[in-house]
């Protein structure tokens, strides 16, 4: 009987707005997607989810903080004792801007793994940086918010950055600011792109992401093109409809993922100081530097990248751009990589090699851009060539060199490594 | 029955499984979410209940407190007082208070724990305005049968000296008596009684 | 399980063992220990509450230590008139800027930006100093503004510094002496010190104590939803050949 109602109900629905309809089918129930996705496809629904996390988090968050230089910190705290149940809102909110770069960086690594920034999914990888890009402008708006000394302090360094740029950089940093230091004027309008803004463009840009996807369907383990085979019923061999298949695995995904959340957030809120950091427990101080600024862990493969180019004309300008360089050659992914294989499973040495260099380079960079550059002491001998005899910052400068490398020479070593055949159809254990 | 049936019950039962345990557990993730929204225990704080100290109110005076944002009466009646009550029964809308908020030990001819010590929240059931005090001497404005009490100055509504609401007035409810406790002759702690205690 | 975790995290905290600076012990404070938290938050009011506040905590909050309405009123609250206030100090911050040079912090969340092991340290490493405006020294924070508030209890020492180079490397010594002794022994103290470094973790994170219970409950929860639906995935899963 009840079923009868709901049929009636949706078909009342459908015929005057068939669009939901005709969406959700074209989306989901008939989006056939090739068979053999393995692990490293869940990030995509997991980024999807914690984006839904942090937005409904965060909306709560907003019914208490006070985006005001005298009121903020005291608001944070306010959450965590007074408001019910307000702790656990605001970890789901801290663990969750962790979690969301995790997922992120592993479902961006899934595209270096099996080319699914390559032809003819170059827009897909685009938007995908572009959304990148926009989530570190997110997390960096929303650092500031609780007024910690590492929110004041990593923000004024930050936007120091943008100082450096010649010509326009004193005038860009106090428009950005809108006062002559990070300031109450600079956090109310953090708060508004981070609440609003950002968030908006984010979604935009999600949704142009996954319209982009479905257009040329998904790539898969193999980098094989599954629509070239379709069978007697008209669809694809190797394929199968998104739903009900990936929705129920993409849920197991989503539970597995939630307890590893969840542990974190009820054992390990502060992650040893990586999700929440210490100092940021002191209220902002406009008088008093920390000895050790740091930006917050997902940032700090380019804070090291930036820190280990030498000052020019005493100007920190080209550590600037080389960071700069070093986000946006993402970009240009697509167009580097010359390989006539996709899958790093039938590519050659090369490729591999640089890969796992990267990845490598990037830890490790990642791990230095938390510490200072005296972390691992000194060189013992004097040279020339010697401007800082600090053993991490030469360290950086060699990975950082890599990390550029693995983008620079890729067009020569995608082009001459010996690949492997691709076969026709999927490789798929049931 | 045929294979695929089974399979088919089988889905069935495993989506309803899992939806069951899958929704009660997205139930539990909604509770922390609603719960933030209650009173937190900033608001609770400052709501919390009042003491006042009787013996700053003389017999006739009426103290005023702040309870919730809400301005709190406590009215030490004389006898006089408390004999003129049953005569202007005829001329209240509600006298025995059926029809308005007060607590059990209040649901009495005086509307009071004793009824030395009448405790009312000054705000008028109408719309809301603080009504102000008229004893029984300000017959000249009141008029000649004027016996004490409340005159709301913004539509008029007249109480009585147990809150009780006279016929004619606006007001349709007798005004609310606050839970409180009687803690001796000279204290009592508005806000809080047996019932509402922690609330 | 926890170790384990714990020495993967420590890893990259390890360099903050090779700069310089005393070495800190670590605390033995027991979270769960009611009494030893009843004990700290008396202490706290005893010798802290006059110069350092901790707005964010209010009086009804030690309800979660274990302690009545009553017996926070009688035997704690000292600076408020209704159980609901925060915890405020006696003066005005303004003047003990004056006073000490540095307005005495607000220790509401102090537990959580220096660590329980640094305080645990810095409260039993006080040491008689002639050269500061107080008399007093620490070894874990050098030139603190802070004088050893619980002397009395812990007695007056003294500290000798003595610098040794070995290979390359600089080793400083601290050699401790006693000056006059104090109303507790070392073992006394050290419990003193670790019932008030628990009450400061509580007080830092007041539902610290409710984290972890939940935590297991929802851990529990999230198990019993992944077995349905895995056993779902699994079943339409054997469609797929």
């Amino acid at each position: 009987m009840v079923t009868r109602v709901l049929r009636r109900g949706w078909e009342w629905f459908d015929s005057r707005m068939p669009t939901v309809g005709a969406e959700w089918r074209k989306h989901a129930a008939e989006y056939y997607a090739p068979k053999n996705f393995n692990f490293w496809y869940y990030f995509g629904s997991l980024a999807l989810l914690v984006l839904v996390i942090q937005i409904v988090s965060g909306i709560f968050l907003t019914m208490n903080y006070k985006p005001d230089a005298n009121l903020a910190f005291g608001s944070v705290e306010y959450i965590m004792r007074d408001v019910p149940g307000g702790w656990i809102i605001r970890y789901i909110h801290s663990t969750g801007a962790s979690a969301f770069f995790i997922v992120v960086y592993l479902h961006m690594f899934r595209a270096l793994l099996y080319g699914s920034h390559k032809e003819p999914r170059e827009l897909v990888w685009v938007f995908g940086v572009l959304i990148y890009l926009t989530l570190m402008g997110e997390a960096f708006f929303g650092y500031l918010l609780p007024w910690g000394q590492m929110s004041y302090w990593g923000a004024q360094v930050i936007v120091n950055l943008f100082g450096t740029i010649p010509l326009i950089g004193p005038d860009l940093s106090l428009w950005i600011r809108g006062d002559y230091v990070v300031s109450d004027a600079t956090l109310n309008r953090f708060f508004a792109l981070h609440v609003i803004a950002f968030p908006l463009v984010l979604l935009g840009l999600v949704v142009t992401h996954l319209l982009a996807l479905h257009d040329v369907g998904s790539n898969n383990p193999d980098g094989v093109d599954i629509k070239k085979v379709k069978g007697p019923d008209g669809h694809y061999l190797d394929g199968i409809p998104f739903h009900p298949y990936y929705t129920v695995k993409d849920l197991v995904g989503a539970v597995v993922f939630l307890a590893i959340f969840c542990f974190v957030l009820f054992f390990l809120p502060e992650m040893g100081g990586y999700f929440l950091e210490a100092n940021n427990f002191i209220p902002a101080d406009p008088l008093k530097t920390p000895q050790h600024i740091a930006p917050v862990w997902y940032f700090t493969p380019y804070y090291s990248i930036l820190r280990a180019v030498p000052p020019l004309f005493h100007s920190q300008f080209p550590g600037v751009m080389a960071m700069g360089v070093a986000t946006l050659i993402l970009f240009f992914l697509p167009w580097l990589d010359r390989s006539p294989v996709k899958s790093v499973r039938y590519r050659g040495t090369l490729y591999k090699s640089w890969l796992a260099a990267f990845v490598i380079v990037f830890f490790i960079l990642g791990y230095l851009g938390t510490e200072p550059t005296t972390v691992w002491g000194q060189f013992g001998f004097d040279a020339f060539f010697l401007d800082t005899k600090d053993v991490a910052t030469w360290v950086a400068r060699l990975c950082s060199i890599i990390y550029f490398l693995f983008f620079f020479l890729m067009p020569w070593y995608t082009a001459r490594d010996k690949v492997l055949p691709v076969p026709e159809r999927v490789v798929y254990h049931h | 029955m045929s294979d695929n049936e089974k399979v088919s019950k089988t889905r069935r039962n495993l989506i309803v499984a899992t939806s069951a345990v899958g929704g009660a557990a997205g139930l539990g993730a909604v509770v922390p979410f609603a719960a933030s929204m209650w009173p937190s225990e900033r608001a609770r704080a400052a709501g919390a209940p009042v003491e006042v100290d009787l013996s700053r109110i003389a017999p006739g005076e009426l103290g005023v407190v702040e309870w919730r944002g809400k301005p709190v009466w406590i009215l030490r009646r004389t006898k006089e007082m408390l004999e003129s009550l049953k005569s202007v029964e005829a001329r209240l809308s509600d006298p025995d208070s059926k029809a308005s908020d007060q607590p059990k030990y209040a649901e009495n001819e005086y509307r009071s724990k004793n009824p030395e010590v009448l405790v009312l929240v000054g705000v008028c059931t109408h719309l809301g305005c603080s009504p102000q005090e008229k004893p029984a001497e300000a017959k000249a404005e009141m008029g000649a049968d004027w016996p004490g009490g409340f005159y709301c100055p913004c539509h008029g509504s007249k109480f009585d000296l147990a809150g009780r609401v006279f016929k004619g007035s606006p007001a349709p409810l007798n005004l609310v008596v606050p839970p409180y406790t009687v803690v001796s002759d000279s204290k009592i702690v508005v806000g809080e009684d047996e019932k509402t205690k922690g609330a | 399980m926890k170790t384990i975790l714990a020495i993967l995290l420590a890893l990259p905290l390890c360099a903050f063992a090779s700069e310089e600076g005393y070495r800190l012990d670590r605390s033995p404070h027991d979270p769960r220990d009611l009494v030893s938290l009843q004990s700290g938050a008396r202490t706290y009011m005893n010798y802290c509450l006059g110069c350092h506040g901790m707005q964010f905590m209010r009086y009804d909050s030690l309800k979660d230590i274990g302690l009545t309405e009553a017996q926070i009123k009688d035997n704690l609250m000292f600076t408020a008139e209704k159980v609901g206030e925060p915890l405020k100090i006696a003066f005005n911050p303004k003047e003990a800027k004056v006073w000490f040079g540095v307005a005495p912090p607000d220790l509401s969340v102090v537990a959580r930006s220096r660590g329980a092991d640094w305080l645990y340290t810095y409260l039993r490493t006080f040491y008689r100093d002639p050269k500061t405006v107080t008399g007093w020294n620490n070894a874990v924070f050098p030139n603190v503004a802070m004088p050893h508030v619980l002397w009395t209890l812990q007695g007056q020492r003294g500290l000798e510094l003595e610098s040794r180079k070995e290979g390359g490397h600089t080793t400083v010594e601290y050699k401790w002496s006693e000056i006059t002794k104090g109303t507790q022994t070392a073992a006394e103290y050290d419990a003193t010190v670790r019932d008030l470094v628990n009450f400061l973790v509580y007080a830092g994170e007041p539902n610290g104590i409710n984290r972890r219970p939940i935590g297991i409950f929802v851990l529990f929860a999230l198990a019993i939803v992944f077995v349905f639906a895995y056993l779902l995935k699994k079943e339409y899963w054997k469609d797929v050949k």
